[in-house]
């Protein structure tokens, strides 16, 4: 029995069935956690992009560095450190928030690369018609470079939206419940590892056709010239 | 006419080791209408782009307007102009661009309306009137809702003279407006500035291939060669009887 679920061990389809709802619900863990670790990856990603696109040398090294960093080191030392480090100096987190922190962190490197090309890819000539009629930098940015950067980076992101999706089991190694290792407390359970195992690479298959299917939607209905603006 | 409105004295421009404007002199006079031609490479564009802020210079000085562009007076004389007395300066110059730079995220009446109303403070229903009398100056009124790909280049280019004049420039600056033409394009936009030209007292200066529309809207045509004017006056003076031998070269090129 799994969070007041019993299983049925009489037929390999009776246990599948059993352990359906068991799995489920450790997959709306993972859907969470992939959610949350999404969007501190983008958050944390424009944080980074425009720090490290700073006039000042003394902003933009120290925010290269940092990214490179965490891009060059495992998801899996950044979890442990942030899970068993932290707590040292006081900081606490839920396990399942230290592991979608982490999750974010790790892809925020990633996704500042993806908004720098996205912002880089927005002509010259539009910075000097901006310039023209005299428009605010600030205003530059956000009424002509971003809805115009925004159709460009949907693809890039939509493809790191999976890929955290498909990293989420590591935060299984934190307790994190999420559908793996729920699929591995059965088997340990019941010694049957074949069927949960199987029906966790049949739900993250689904789950990803349906993000990637979602994502290229998306990227379809979007205007390639740039968010409109009437 | 009164004093000049444009002022380049001795002004040098260098990209790296190439000298782009050599210590060039010239002047507009308010209300001027004054044609740019030359071979390519001979430092036409560079003069707008230096007036429109697009391009710092490297040597000498800009007057617009009486003020110094590049210049401002700080606590120990002239020093090099900043952000904030560009932004002042730039209110008196509009720019119509080679590839017309449009906004493509915009509809043609945001285009037009976006800069009056954040720079210039217009409320929206302000900025879309005088953007709608702007769009029908330029034959394009039932084009307000068009995003610029739906439109040909030249109703793009003739929406971005529209949004250059809703900024009430007193300078106007056209940069080769029709050289990105499909050639059965060209006469729909030479139409708009040769109006522009004949009922505004806009001082305009353009930079062109087109000879004969230079010679007709022009009150001075300026020969530009390497970095420097080679020779300048009215348009039947440089056109009929040119004086330089760079000129009739360049004329006779040009023209047959």
């Amino acid at each position: 029995m799994l969070f007041g679920f019993e299983w049925d061990l009489s037929s390999p389809l009776a246990f599948a069935i059993s352990i359906l709802p068991i799995l489920l619900l450790g997959l709306w863990v993972t859907i969470q956690a992939t959610v949350v670790g999404f969007f501190v990856a983008l958050v944390l990603g424009l944080v980074f992009a425009v720090l490290k696109a700073a006039p000042s040398r003394f902003i933009a090294w120290p925010a290269r560095l940092l990214t490179e960093f965490i891009r060059d080191t495992p998801l899996l030392v950044q979890l442990f450190f942030l899970y068993y480090v932290l707590p040292e100096y006081g900081i606490v987190l839920p396990a399942f928030l230290t592991g979608a922190l982490a999750l974010g962190l790790q892809y925020s490197a990633y996704t500042s690369e993806v908004y720098r090309a996205g912002i880089e890819a927005v002509s010259r000539d539009q910075h000097e018609a901006a310039r023209a009629l005299n428009l605010p930098a600030a205003r530059t940015f956000t009424h002509v470079v971003v809805p115009q950067a925004i159709p460009r980076i949907v693809p890039a992101m939509g493809n790191y939206l999976v890929s955290i999706m498909k990293d989420v089991p590591v935060l299984s190694v934190v307790t994190v419940l999420e559908m793996l290792n729920v699929a591995k407390i059965i088997g340990d359970r019941t010694f049957n590892y074949l069927i949960p195992l199987s029906m966790v690479g049949g739900l993250y298959l689904i789950m990803t056709l349906v993000a990637s299917a979602g994502v290229r939607l998306l990227d379809r209905q979007l205007p390639k010239q740039g968010l409109p603006l009437k | 006419m009164n004093d000049p409105i444009i002022k380049f004295e001795k002004v040098v421009k260098r990209f790296g080791d190439l000298t782009v404007l050599d210590e060039l002199d010239f002047e507009v006079r308010k209300g001027e209408k004054v044609s740019i031609i030359g071979p390519s490479g001979s430092g036409k564009s560079t003069v707008l782009r230096i007036l429109m802020t697009l391009e710092p210079i490297d040597g000498g000085m800009v007057t617009v307007c009486g003020e110094p562009l590049w210049h401002e007076q700080g606590p120990n004389g002239l020093q090099p102009a900043g952000e904030a007395h560009l932004r002042k300066m730039r209110a008196q110059l509009g720019m119509v661009f080679q590839q017309f730079n449009l906004f493509p995220h915009m509809s043609v009446l945001r285009n037009i309306t976006e800069a009056p109303v954040k720079v210039l403070g217009l409320s929206r229903a302000e900025a879309q009137a005088r953007g709608e009398e702007l769009l029908e100056l330029v034959g394009l009124a039932d084009q307000a809702d068009k995003y610029p790909h739906q439109l040909s280049g030249g109703q793009q280019q003739r929406v971005g003279i529209a949004r250059a004049l809703a900024m009430r420039p007193s300078i106007l600056l056209f940069d080769e407006p029709t050289s990105a033409l499909d050639p059965e394009l060209v006469g729909e936009v030479l139409t708009v500035i040769g109006r522009l030209a004949e009922e505004h007292d806009l001082t305009m200066l353009l930079v062109t291939h087109e000879m004969r529309f230079a010679r007709e809207i022009s009150d001075r045509v300026c020969f530009f060669d390497k970095g420097r004017i080679c020779e300048e006056g009215t348009p039947e003076e440089l056109f009929t009887d040119p004086k330089e031998d760079r000129t009739r070269e360049f004329l006779k090129a040009v023209l047959d």
